[in-house]
């Protein structure tokens, strides 16, 4: 079953275009990562799809639904977390929550929330008095307060240190379990690579690539290194005529094979018929990083933070 | 709108806990009244306003202070920071529409208003012997329309406001303008007849409030120039339609 449905989402400012031709689908109860360089139209596209900013042309649907025509039923099932969006300083925990949850039609039990964020400590704590992460997880916790079936989080963890990052990357998997279909959109390549279970690379307002973690970096190079010191000395060419091989380097006692498709089995086989032991082996993981490189052609915004 | 009873309850006590709009807003305007009273030459009666003292001509001023604090300080920039902040924004994505976030500020400064009047109006009476309002219902009529004016300046304030330090510094000129016509700095009596006159116009229409709280003061501060009483409220009501509308127009979400 469909939860998210884009096709060919176009959406210009006067002459700016900030998405020119967007479509994905992400189906019911999948962690869908949106990554892309800033600008590349990831923040248009979320708006749209939570019904603030108008298509100019192309479709989205919502567990069916149409964001502007069928306004008041999205906002009862989508849950929505926005970059640069924030509450009154005054406002308590416990009152934020018990506030957002009069919006509903069927709210679920807020004290649960607050539990299950680990904010029940803080309920009676003013939003300003609260630290980084906890507005972080009060946020989430606001974005679901709605039962909703489908939840966007833009920028689920910027501003965070690294233990509170992995502690919301382990809360976002729990509500996962729940059953809510997630729309992530980051720019940490190792959050959308740990959460998401596919991922649509956004660039210059088109989607670049859309597979899963591994699909996009398996993409991105069929190359692979594994690095080892050998126990005695070994000919070359032991593993140098192995056919995934395509390059071997040997400074000392030390070799670097760089190949394709199994290497590392390739070369532990190797080693092992020639009774030779590799010590301190290694293999070099490609990365989302590297993907995003392959894909976009530069860098990604901000280097790995956790 | 069923999330507007909630939405009052909620901006209620955030008004509440912002402790300096309480205290300039809701107490202040009694206090000044009090303290103004403690001068002995404002008490003692004048053969020029016809046997009445300052403090009874004055004491109208104390309450557009408070009116005007809340309506033009208080309001717009609370409602540029939801909106520098993202909160209009978040509301907007939930069934909530952030329109009743607008009408519970609207409403709480009102009730806000109400308050520090009521106050005001009990210590003038109980601690400096000013008669409450002489004819309450034409009190009443243009205090609420006088205030509906003033909260339509407001926000078109807040419509506009960019920032809320934006939104202060327009709420500060519009604040020392109003204040002037409204005899803070150069009480009514002593104006020129032409400011008198001018000041019919600018909300929230001390005039009409003087001539509702007490026939004799209204006397004293009016003008032979200047508009009955009916037509005062007239013009207010026309200023709070308009400013409302203009408001409305300009207002960004975003």
């Amino acid at each position: 079953m469909t939860a998210l449905e884009v096709r060919n989402l176009h959406k210009r400012y006067g002459p700016h275009v900030a998405v020119d031709d967007v479509s994905f689908t992400v189906a019911e109860g999948e962690i869908f990562g949106i990554i892309g360089p800033n600008g590349a139209g990831k923040t248009t596209t979320v708006e749209s799809i939570a019904g603030l900013r108008t298509p100019d042309s192309g479709s989205i649907s919502v567990l069916g639904l149409d964001p502007v025509k069928d306004r008041a039923e999205v906002r009862e099932r989508l849950g929505v977390q926005l970059q640069e969006s924030s509450f009154p300083d005054a406002i308590k925990v416990a009152e934020a929550l018990e506030f957002y949850s009069s919006f509903y039609r069927d709210p679920v039990d807020w004290r649960e929330l607050l539990e299950l964020l680990g904010l029940t400590e803080r309920r009676n704590t003013r939003y300003k008095a609260l630290s980084g992460g906890q507005k972080q997880r009060l946020s989430i916790a606001l974005a679901l307060v709605g039962n909703p079936k489908v939840a966007i989080l833009d920028e689920l963890t910027t501003g965070l240190d690294p233990q509170a990052r992995r502690d919301t990357w382990s809360l976002i998997e729990r509500v996962r379990d729940t059953g809510v279909t997630i729309l992530l959109v980051t720019h940490f390549m190792d959050e959308a690579e740990r959460l998401s279970d596919r991922i649509a690379v956004i660039d210059g307002g088109r989607v670049a690539a859309v597979d899963t973690p591994a699909g996009l970096i398996a993409r991105a190079s069929a190359t692979r290194q594994v690095r080892f010191r050998v126990s005695q000395p070994l000919a070359r060419s032991v593993l140098a005529e192995l056919p995934d091989v395509t390059d071997v380097e040997i400074t000392g006692d030390r070799w670097l094979v760089t190949g394709r498709g199994q290497l590392l089995s390739s070369v532990a086989g190797a080693l092992a018929r020639a009774q030779v032991v590799g010590h301190d082996l290694r293999v070099d993981q490609r990365n989302l990083d590297d993907a995003f490189v392959a894909i976009t052609g530069r860098a990604p915004a901000e280097r790995r933070a956790g | 709108m069923r999330a507007l009873p909630k939405m009052v309850e909620v901006e209620t006590k955030l008004f509440l806990r912002d402790s300096a709009t309480v205290v300039f807003g809701v107490l202040f305007p009694a206090g000044l009244l009090l303290g103004l009273g403690a001068v002995p030459a404002l008490g003692e009666p004048s053969p020029d306003t016809g046997g009445l003292r300052s403090i009874d001509i004055w004491a109208p001023t104390a309450l557009v202070f408070g009116m005007v604090m809340i309506a033009v300080q208080h309001v717009p920039a609370v409602i540029a920071t939801y909106r520098e902040r993202g909160i209009l924004r978040r509301l907007s994505t939930t069934p909530a529409h952030p329109r009743s976030v607008l009408l519970a500020q609207m409403i709480v400064a009102f009730a806000s208003v109400v308050v520090s009047a009521a106050l005001m109006i009990f210590l003038a009476w109980a601690v400096l012997d000013i008669a409450p309002p002489e004819r309450p219902l034409e009190f009443v009529v243009a205090f609420v329309v006088g205030y509906a004016a003033l909260l339509g300046l407001g926000m078109i304030s807040a419509a506009v406001a960019p920032t809320s330090g934006a939104a202060n510094q327009i709420g500060t000129l519009l604040f020392v303008a109003l204040m002037f016509f409204g005899g803070a700095f150069l009480p009514r009596v002593v104006m020129p007849d032409v400011l008198r006159e001018v000041g019919e116009f600018i909300p929230p229409g001390l005039q009409a409030l003087t001539a509702a709280w007490s026939a004799e003061a209204g006397e004293v501060t009016a003008t032979a120039g200047g508009q009955p009483f009916w037509p005062q409220v007239a013009i207010m009501a026309g200023i709070a339609v308009i400013a409302s509308a203009i408001a409305a127009k300009l207002f960004r979400w975003e």
